[in-house]
């Protein structure tokens, strides 16, 4: 970066990607060389900045000045203004909702003040496809220390210090992982990384791929030197076309480098890493699925123990972690285990990284120390909710992950609290539900989902998430009877109890974590046949107030089904067993004449 | 070995180390019961995918319930095999399969002899809690076997007998989640797939999801049908095991009673496809010697091995897997198909009943005889040499349907000319024993001297892959004995890669032999009802007065009078075939 006196760091994700970052980044890069600047000015397309909310995001370096919601019409005026008179381009800038105060610099903003980036320290500051902006921000670094100074076993030692728990979503102790995979002997051991992300909504591993490929490359390595594997593979959702490009470029680049392959660093130690393509199959997230896919047979999985770590990919010992998790990697090894514990609960050490979604203002990927509480994620960071709702409910762990309400936006976030909350860590996903999301459907999406990407081995989690998803859709349908509020919550319980893997044994939890927080609502649907926010169609009416009702008869052009009766300039009327629900008359009507009962 | 301490139901006991919680349970007695674990402990089959969960078990301080077949015990561990938590979740885990399962018990084909209805009655299921869609897959016709998925349990045996045990890889799961099931690729028919119809996935399917083609409806339409000649043909190995089906004890002997009961069904003539596996020596061993002849005369384009031919699926196997070797195999046909080649020509000439008056019905341990009747180089004109194969539990079927009491019938013996047999031929229903019959006569005709010992006990046995040398008057000669087509497949790619040390291979595709065949009463894959099976074979052989093919007076008779002699070109005509490349 020292040739050049300025840079724009335009955001390389895939969210801003999809809203034209790559033509901004283009528009950059021609209209620089118009006013004569492309060796004066550098574009850079990073990784992601997290605040999705906001995208496409452009940082101007030194200056930091951070412009969101940029457009391609817009690189002009940011050339013009900022880079050739040196004056912000205020409209662009990051207005403060509650405030109004316009605010120019990144670390001033609430999304990020209480982050802390460990996992994402890279992500958005280096450009991924250049190995040098990585080497530059000490990477690397780890694993020459570990090649130069430390033996496997106080690597391992490190790790475990420093108390880091498997990020993908169990919570594994790493360093323990690690510790039992070389302790089991044998010639030939494998490094596996899990970035077979698929929870609705999660992509901080993407994210890492696609924003800093090398720290996973360089944890990789420490963890193959550590074990005594010469052999890694990467497990990645073929969907993932970008992080893979970055993931292939900087394989190639630490290649060059001699930062793979052969004696690497003059050592004795040779690592070499491959990729594998997943077709997609959240059940490969599983490490044994995952490796099953891998040896090209069926993804589904099988009994643990024997656990990979004994008999893994091809029957060798295999270690398996997650992306977030190896990114952790590299900063502990530098900077010590004491740091990483100093972040953190009792039991949780570190960072984690939500993906926070639904609806709440600033939706986008943030990284946060473990015993933050929820209120503070969902409040000061995201933002609160969306046009002024109430707040119902928060969805963490992904689909796997159960419903927390009020009562627990002061627990402090970590693996034990949620779990005790009747929710999980998950891998990070977090979505936020207002008073207009229905509880029982919010259920029904979570298991809707479990059932698509059930692999159907074993009989509990392929007939049993059916049945419940069937006695979800009745209750929607305004069918359900109280009977089957009780059929739920004990065939849930069957199926945690007698699933065969993980996903199965938590595929219940929005279903059990929504009968116990909001069971008024189930029973809203099935005693008195109404839906509470207003969302099951089927126990909805569209009916016509008469006092304001005009009889001007655009509902009645426009409904689909002749519903809709009334003479001109007469109060109108919906015939229930006609109307299909479709709302139209609702959009149509000018004089909110039409109510939903 | 290390040895572990644990209570089961409060029973203390020791068991080695690496023993599961439903072996440890069984050996005191408990029964767990299981939908989808199989084990067929001497073949060193296991089935143990870990999915019904039936056998879910509650084990003190763990925080789910543990499948028993998979579970490995512990030191300390305290299991509760029917505490109500696990018997509620067993219960509903039952309950669920069968909210996805057809309920036709009343007309199902394995009604009374389904694991899932067993385990049903078992649990006590009343009523199913839990209702909902089922699925519906279409069902699939072949030849030989019916695919009703709708019936499938996915307990993944049916994948475990056609990929590793024989490595045919037609069968496996595909779609995921409920729409899971087990089906060729592409959900093809079986008909289209290289599937061999050795029938064990039928032998192995807990319900009606996998079942052979009922013929039994033909049969007795064909035997009230007046202007019909039917006469049958029953396969070796069909003695050895009928019996069970009406409550025997495995391995008892049943050849005078079946004899008996097919009369008593209405056959015109009862006759043996052991007579016609005497013809197989002849003309089999015949083959074997000029090849190998050949071969020591110099000549080095002979192909050697030479490869039995009577098993049909072991065919359909190398037509599809191996199409280049197709000449090395003996072009004798099997036995069931030389039967029914000269019943339709010498003996309705004999008879003087016209071709297409006459049904040629034959009783086999195998669900692949019924694909291999209905190749058409088998048939004149549009005419089957064999018109229909029943298996042993069809024929067992139309015995019940007739109210024949089975056990209390008499002895009775064959028809002539058909109905003559030699010990040599009997053994044909076990694995190795083609190939000692061929030994008994290959030797006599190669050295000229009287073979002393009958008894070739190097060749018998049960592993999946033998071999032995015989000294035929100074010649060794190298025999190799596969069964099961993973084993036959090892064998193949030796060949190919030029590495093979035998002159002569015989190969079955089912573990065991006949005896172990896909249409045998269901062993439930107790490998000790295959070898109950397989001594009463031997017994058979011990007790005939004759035991070489070739001395069978009536195969002379028949070479007199009709064919001349071995390899003639009447012979080739009617008893040899050839192959086709179904690659």
């Amino acid at each position: 970066m020292t040739d050049y006196k300025m840079h724009l760091l335009v955001c390389g994700g895939t969210g801003c990607k999809a809203s034209q970052s790559e033509q901004i980044k283009n528009n950059f890069k021609n209209q620089l060389q118009e006013v004569g600047l492309e060796n004066d000015v550098q574009v850079i397309h990073t990784g992601c900045f997290g605040f999705c909310e906001q995208g496409p995001i452009v940082k101007v370096q030194p200056d930091n000045t951070f412009y969101v919601s940029v457009t391609p019409d817009d690189t002009r005026e940011i050339i013009n203004e900022h880079i050739v008179k040196g004056r912000q381009v205020d409209h662009l800038l990051y207005t403060d909702p509650n405030t109004k105060v316009q605010i120019t610099e990144s670390k001033n903003m609430d999304f990020y003040k209480k982050q802390v980036r460990i996992a994402l320290r890279n992500c958005g500051f280096i450009n991924p496809e250049n190995i040098e902006e990585y080497i530059g921000n000490d990477g690397y670094s780890a694993l020459g220390k570990c090649l130069e100074e430390l033996t496997p076993e106080s690597a391992i030692k490190m790790i475990m210090d420093s108390g880091l728990r498997g990020r993908g979503g169990g919570g594994f102790p790493t360093g323990l992982k690690w510790d039992i995979t070389r302790k089991v002997e044998n010639e030939q051991k494998y490094v596996v990384c899990n970035a077979d992300e698929g929870d609705p909504g999660a992509f901080m591993d993407r994210s890492i791929l696609e924003g800093d490929p090398h720290t996973v490359i360089e944890a990789m390595a420490i963890c193959g030197y550590c074990i005594g594997a010469n052999k890694g593979l990467v497990y990645i959702r073929a969907e993932y076309p970008l992080a893979i490009q970055r993931l292939k470029t900087a394989l190639t680049q630490a290649r060059e480098y001699g930062l793979l392959g052969e004696n690497i660093l003059g050592s004795d130690f040779s690592f070499e890493i491959e990729i594998r393509y997943g077709a997609g199959a959240f059940v490969c997230g599983e490490e044994t699925a995952l490796i099953h896919s891998m040896e090209g047979k069926r993804g589904e999985p099988t009994f643990k123990p024997p656990f990979p770590s004994q008999e893994g990919y091809l029957g060798k010992p295999t270690n398996v972690n997650n992306v977030e998790t190896f990114a952790n990697i590299p900063p502990i090894i530098t900077k010590g285990a004491d740091w990483f514990s100093s972040i953190g609960t009792e039991k949780s050490k570190g960072t984690k990284v939500f993906a926070l979604a639904g609806k709440i203002n600033n939706v986008g990927l943030i990284e946060v120390p473990m015993g933050i509480t929820l209120r503070e994620v969902i409040y000061d960071i995201g933002g609160g909710i969306k046009n002024g709702k109430e707040f119902k409910s928060v969805q963490t762990g992904g689909p796997s992950g159960g419903c927390l309400t009020n009562d627990f936006l002061d627990t402090p976030i970590d693996y034990d609290n949620l779990l005790a909350a009747g929710s999980m860590m998950g891998s990070g996903g977090m979505i936020v539900m207002d008073e207009d999301d229905c509880m029982v459907s919010i259920a029904k999406f979570y298991l809707e989902f479990t059932l698509d990407e059930s692999c159907g081995k074993c009989t509990p989690c392929r007939i049993g998430n059916k049945r419940l998803y069937e006695i979800l859709e009745k209750i929607t349908d305004g069918k359900g009877t109280p009977e089957d509020l009780t059929k739920l919550r004990m065939l849930s319980h069957v199926i945690k109890d007698s699933s065969l893997c993980g996903l199965g044994q938590t595929s219940p939890n929005p279903i059990l974590s929504t009968l116990d927080n909001f069971m008024h609502e189930y029973e809203a649907h099935v005693n008195d046949g109404k839906c509470p926010a207003g969302q099951c169609k089927a126990l909805l009416q569209y009916v016509i107030t008469d006092e304001k009702c005009t009889g001007c008869t655009l509902c009645f052009r426009n409904c689909p089904v002749g519903a809709i009766s009334g003479e001109k300039r007469n109060p109108h009327y919906i015939d229930q067993s006609l109307c299909i629900k479709c709302g139209a008359c609702y959009d149509k009507c000018k004089f909110d004449a039409i109510k939903i009962a | 070995m290390e040895m572990i301490n644990l209570t089961i139901d409060n029973k203390s006991l020791v068991v080695k180390k690496g023993t599961t919680l439903l072996e440890a349970a069984s050996s005191i007695g408990i029964d767990v019961p299981t939908l989808c674990h199989m084990h067929l402990h001497d073949m060193n089959i296991e089935n143990k995918p870990g999915g019904c969960r039936v056998c879910v078990v509650e084990v003190k301080g763990r925080r789910n319930l543990a499948p028993a077949c998979c579970t490995e015990v512990a030191d300390g561990m305290e299991i509760s095999t029917h505490s109500m938590r696990a018997v509620n979740a067993r219960r509903t885990i039952v309950e669920l399969i069968l909210s996805d399962h057809p309920a036709d018990c009343l007309i199902c084909a394995k009604s009374g002899k389904c694991d899932l209805q067993n385990i049903a009655h078992h649990l006590g299921i009343r009523e199913i809690h839990y209702q909902g869609e089922q699925s519906h897959y279409r069902e699939d016709t072949s030849p030989a076997i019916i695919r009703e998925i709708d019936k499938c349990i996915l307990c993944r045996r049916c994948e475990t007998m056609c990929n590793e045990v024989q490595t045919v890889g037609v069968l496996s799961t595909i779609n995921r989640g409920f729409e899971a099931v087990v089906s060729p690729a592409f959900e093809m028919n079986l008909d289209h797939s290289s599937c061999t119809y050795c029938g064990q996935c039928v032998a192995v399917c807990p319900t009606a999801a996998l079942t052979e083609v009922d013929e039994t409806g033909a049969v007795i339409r064909a035997l009230s049908d007046p202007t019909k000649t039917v006469i049958v043909q029953t396969a070796p190995a069909v003695r050895a095991a009928l019996g069970e089906e009406f409550g025997m004890e495995a391995g008892s002997l049943v050849t005078g009673k079946m004899a008996a009961a097919l009369r008593r069904l209405g056959f015109d003539h009862v006759f043996d496809t052991d007579f016609a596996a005497d013809l197989t020596i002849m003309e089999e061993g015949t083959e074997l010697l000029g090849r190998l002849n050949k071969y020591l005369a110099g000549d080095k384009e002979v192909k050697l091995p030479i490869l039995t031919s009577c098993c049909p699926a072991w065919v359909k196997f190398f037509e599809h897997h191996f199409p280049g070797m197709k000449d090395i195999p003996s072009t004798a046909r099997s036995p069931q198909q030389m039967f029914g080649a000269i019943a339709k020509t010498y003996l309705a000439e004999k008879m003087a009943v016209k071709r297409e008056d006459l049904v040629v019905v034959s009783i086999m341990p195998c669900v692949a005889k019924k694909y291999e009747s209905s190749r058409d180089e088998f048939a004149v004109d549009g005419n089957p040499d064999v018109d229909y194969a029943l298996t042993t539990r069809e024929l067992a079927q139309i015995i019940n349907l007739a109210n024949i009491d089975f056990k209390s019938l008499p002895d009775e013996e064959f028809d002539n000319p058909m109905g003559e047999s030699t010990g040599a031929s009997v053994i044909f229903g076990t694995t190795g024993g083609v190939i000692e019959a061929a030994v008994r006569t290959a030797y006599e005709v190669q050295t000229g001297k009287t073979l002393e010992r009958l008894d070739f006990e190097e060749l018998r046995g049960m592993e999946g892959l033998r071999k032995a040398t015989i000294d035929f008057d100074g010649l060794p000669i190298n025999i190799g004995i596969a069964h099961g087509l993973g084993n036959a497949r090892k064998l193949l790619e030796e060949i190919k890669a030029g590495n093979s040390e035998f002159h002569a291979i015989e190969i079955m595709s089912c573990p065991g032999g006949c005896i172990g065949g896909g249409g045998q009463p269901y062993h439930h894959g107790d490998v000790e009802i295959l070898k109950k099976r397989q001594k009463a074979i031997y017994a058979e052989d011990k007790n005939k007065s004759i035991r070489k093919s070739h001395e069978n007076p009536y195969i002379k008779k028949l070479y007199d009078e009709f064919l001349g002699e071995p390899m003639s070109e009447k012979a080739h005509h009617l008893l040899h075939t050839e192959y086709f490349d179904r690659s």
